[in-house]
């Protein structure tokens, strides 16, 4: 779908020819502007081009401005160069963060991905009620995530912890787990709720994807004597891969940027060992109003973001050169 | 035959059964805690009388606490206007723009496509800080505008790719044959294929929706007056005072903030689906 848009252009404007309409023999000055090819794309992309300029690209200008100034809440701020940079990159705060972000980024996403392609395989079958579980398995990706994650929280809580409870009935435990009050289980409960919540995104939109794949490849495979395994690894896999990679590469951005699951769940503690980039950046930038430093976290992102972007962008145009 | 059955209950319906409970405890946890009263609610999970799993004498009392003591309605009447408007806005840009890129020929076609794109890519958390400065320069701090003018900011980019997709996906045939009917460019536009196109418009909407129903981040920084909160930061503000969390006004919140949007998606699913997918695949 991305042909058109990434495709070299600047040839075809010219083939365009006025040609005569009985109906529009006299018509309104505008409306024969809006004829021209031009100038319709023109003003229909307007709206769109204003909006994003003024709330993206601008913002992102003064975001690199702010990140080399020591602007404050009620101080602006001078020109310091890299100093914030610097400063984030020998925090220890900061190297804690950056390493909780990479950790949490990767396995969430190896989680999501592998459980989200089991689901999509268990309900690619056919069973009663299928309509209904594969609407309710969405539900962590539609209720607000704040709303949810407190549920979590509320499950994970120090005393009254629902799993804790079980798991002591159950025989399997003597003393509380400290899901939230131990950094590294605080990461791993975070990174189970970020799992939780992501893993209906890659079970719907893999399943769109098996839902294309031409059931006689697998009888084909079948009768040559592939087991279910193989069948996967060899039949369906090679050609859900296309939109794997479209849905790893959107779920690494968004949990590589994630915000409010760890906001609510942890607030970067205990004692800043669960902070991820952007829970830094704010504690920085908006609770202690030192606007230069958080927007020089929040740019640890860019380049990342960047290669993941670049990576997708090349990814879609070899798509369209096959 | 037995060995299928038995192999069937191992590779379909335990995994399946585990994923069902997984993915809905918590939900069945938040209504279950909402409706009970405090006294059952702070047990000590060693307590022999305890039985977290049911509400032995439900109450409402939670409910009406929230609803007395906070300015919940107002939250959600809020965030619905906020996602309404925000929607609206982001549908009638990206209609347009979709359009424009679908079909019409002009120079840097390719690079505002891909533009629109990239900006799809990028993430609120990069940008909250410098925005937060701007809506402040622009006097727009503490009002709804804030949310309504920075949400089509990862709603118009979605919006764009989806409909830019579905357009793609209509025949050209039918403008020209308007066209050559007498109609101009323009109304073509609007009276042939846009009214081919509402259920790609349907699925954008409805996904912008949800997205401006969950977002967080610019409504945390954006809005600090309590009665102009959207629901999640309401919840988040409000229910917690000081290091006290009253869980079961915040179930109760949690619940009845979840239901518009639980509401709105099982009336729509095939098309919350269509716009999931079509999301990334465009």
């Amino acid at each position: 779908m991305a042909n058109h848009v990434l495709e070299n252009t600047g040839s075809a404007a010219q083939l365009e020819v006025a040609l005569p309409h009985p109906a529009t023999s006299k018509p309104a000055r505008f409306e024969r502007f809006l004829e021209n090819e031009r100038f319709l794309a023109f003003i229909l992309l307007a709206p769109a081009v204003v909006l994003l300029s003024v709330f993206i690209a601008y913002p992102f200008v003064m975001g690199v401005w702010l990140s080399l100034s020591s602007t404050s809440v009620g101080n602006i701020g001078q020109f310091v160069g890299i100093r914030n940079f610097a400063k984030a990159w020998n925090d220890s705060i900061f190297q804690q963060t950056l390493r909780n972000t990479f950790v949490y980024t990767f396995w969430a996403t190896l989680f999501k991905l592998t459980l989200g392609m089991w689901l999509a395989l268990l309900l690619n079958r056919h069973f009663r009620g299928k309509r209904i579980i594969r609407a309710s398995m969405l539900l962590p990706f539609i209720i607000p995530t704040v709303l949810s994650t407190f549920a979590w929280r509320w499950m994970f809580d120090p005393t009254f912890s629902v799993l804790n409870w079980v798991l002591y009935r159950a025989g399997l435990i003597v003393t509380k787990l400290p899901f939230l009050s131990d950094g590294t289980w605080a990461l791993w409960s975070a990174i189970i709720v970020n799992t939780w919540r992501g893993m209906p995104f890659f079970a719907i939109t893999l399943l769109a994807g098996l839902q294309t794949v031409n059931p006689d490849l697998h009888e084909a495979a079948s009768l040559d004597g592939a087991n279910g395994w193989q069948r996967f690894w060899h039949v369906t896999w090679p050609l859900l891969k296309p939109v794997t990679i479209v849905v790893v590469v959107f779920s690494i951005i968004q949990t590589f940027s994630d915000f409010q699951l760890i906001y609510v769940l942890t607030g970067g503690g205990p004692a800043n060992s669960t902070h991820l980039l952007a829970t830094y950046a704010y504690q920085l930038g908006v609770a202690a109003g030192l606007l230069g430093e958080g927007a020089a976290i929040s740019l640890f992102m860019f380049p990342v973001l960047l290669v993941v972007v670049w990576i997708q962008l090349r990814y879609l145009r070899r798509l369209e050169g096959v | 035959m037995i060995e299928r059955r038995w192999k069937k209950w191992v590779y379909f319906y335990i995994p399946l059964t585990l994923f069902i409970v997984g993915t809905l405890f918590p939900f069945y946890w938040m209504a279950i805690t909402a409706f009970r009263p405090d006294e059952e609610l702070y047990r000590s999970w060693r307590a022999a009388n305890n039985t977290p799993f049911w509400t032995l004498h439900p109450t409402l009392a939670h409910f009406q606490d929230l609803l007395a003591k906070t300015t919940f309605p107002r939250w959600l009447w809020n965030t619905f206007l906020i996602a309404v408007a925000s929607t609206g806005i982001s549908l009638f840009c990206g209609l347009l723009a979709g359009y424009a890129l679908a079909r019409l020929k002009f120079p840097m076609a390719g690079a505002l496509g891909t533009g629109i794109f990239v900006t799809y890519l990028v993430p609120p958390t990069l940008l909250f800080i410098p925005l937060a400065d701007i809506i402040r320069n622009f006097q727009l701090g503490n009002t709804p505008w804030a949310l309504i003018l920075t949400y089509p900011t990862f709603l118009v980019p979605f919006c764009t790719w989806l409909l830019m997709g579905y357009f793609k996906t209509i025949p050209r045939e039918l403008e020209e044959c308007a066209r050559i009917d007498g109609a101009t460019r323009f109304g073509a536009m609007l009276r042939i294929i846009f009214p081919i196109a509402v259920p790609g418009i349907l699925s954008a909407g409805i996904f912008a929706f949800t997205l401006s129903w969950n977002e967080f981040i610019y409504a945390l920084i954006f809005l600090s007056s309590p009665e102009r909160k959207t629901v999640p930061v309401g919840v988040v503000s409000e229910l917690i005072r000081g290091d006290i969390y009253f869980w079961g006004q915040l179930m109760a919140g949690a619940l009845l903030g979840s239901i518009p949007v639980a509401l709105v998606y099982s009336f729509f699913v095939e098309y919350y689906v269509t716009g999931l997918t079509g999301s990334v695949k465009g």
